[in-house]
């Protein structure tokens, strides 16, 4: 079992699961919408995927 | 286009400004407290022109932007929650000015403490399970064996092989599944809270076994004990459990309406 602490490996794919579904949602005044954010969350998971080393450096 | 603007991370007591860490945020600069009443915003000044909202949709795009900017966000809002307890604000929320923060922090003050009192004093804890494939080369006992009619020639007693290592795969992904849904109930029993993430792409855990839970829980801080010695327990040969955090209470840092 790995302990993903709070270091620099806590993997990507985590921090972003809370980053872009969680936190308080606030209507900042340069980002209009910020709901939209899920809408790009879909897209981003297919960028990820390709781009494997980029998460590879979480525990393994 | 090179305008500052300022980047919220995390909403907390007017205390955390006496005693702020020295943490730097997007884009490198050293976070301040944007303080108004009895709360405070941890905040630091971005360039306004990569948060623009056409700006912003083009740099979420980029993995490289958004790895960086989720990272230094994550960094703040982590170094910031180990000291203060905080609301942590969702990626990129950005203001024109201070004024402009503290005139939020005046308008939904009510919401901000209701949020504040609801993690004061809780850690929030990720648990992901998969479904482990076992190494099936022997039968299981209670898998029924298919009758063996003499009529069946050698590719029909492949085909039958071959079903029932399917089955057995099914089996124990769902075995998998039902033993995941009963720990996070265990944990959410644990918890004042708790949240379901949709299960991670394996292409994004670099995992091939299939994620059957990807949960947050909200805990007092003395339950983390608990927590560890659960999952400690729960794992099992088919079923592989990891314990991330503590989390800052990203999760569960939400506002209700009143």
């Amino acid at each position: 079992m790995t302990l993903a602490g709070t270091d620099d490996h806590v993997a990507l794919v985590d921090i972003l699961d809370r980053l872009l579904a969680g936190g308080v949602v606030l209507t900042g005044e340069l980002t209009i919408s910020l709901a939209e954010v899920d809408l790009v969350h879909v897209s981003l998971r297919a960028l990820i995927s390709s781009v494997q080393t980029l998460v590879d450096e979480g525990p393994e | 286009m090179s305008d500052d603007a300022v980047y919220v991370y995390a909403i907390g007591d007017a205390a955390l400004a006496a005693d702020l860490p020295a943490v730097a945020g997007v884009g490198g600069t050293l976070v301040r407290a944007v303080g108004s009443g009895a709360l405070a915003a941890v905040a630091s000044s971005v360039d306004a022109g990569e948060f623009g909202e056409d700006a912003l949709r083009h740099n979420l795009e980029d993995l490289g932007w958004l790895a960086d900017t989720a990272r230094a966000h994550h960094a703040v809002v982590d170094t910031v929650a180990r000291h203060h307890p905080i609301a942590p604000v969702r990626l990129a929320t950005v203001y024109l000015d201070d004024a402009n923060v503290r005139a939020l922090l005046d308008e939904r003050a009510a919401a901000f403490t209701a949020a504040l009192e609801r993690v004061r004093g809780r850690t929030e804890w990720g648990v992901k399970a998969f479904a482990a494939p076992q190494a099936a080369e022997e039968p299981q006992a209670a898998e029924p064996q298919p009758p063996a009619p003499s009529e069946a020639g050698p590719g029909t007693a492949y085909l039958m092989r071959r079903r029932a290592a399917r089955n057995r795969a099914a089996e124990s992904r769902r075995s998998a599944a039902d033993a995941a849904s009963r720990l996070h109930e265990e944990l959410a029993g644990l918890a004042v809270a708790n949240r379901r993430y949709p299960p991670q792409d394996p292409q994004l855990t670099g995992s091939r076994d299939e994620m059957v839970l990807n949960a947050a829980y909200l805990v007092e801080n003395a339950g983390e004990a608990a927590v560890r010695r659960l999952v400690e327990e729960r794992g099992a040969p088919g079923l592989r459990l990891q314990l991330t955090g503590p989390w800052a209470p990203y999760s569960f840092a939400t506002l209700e309406e009143t």
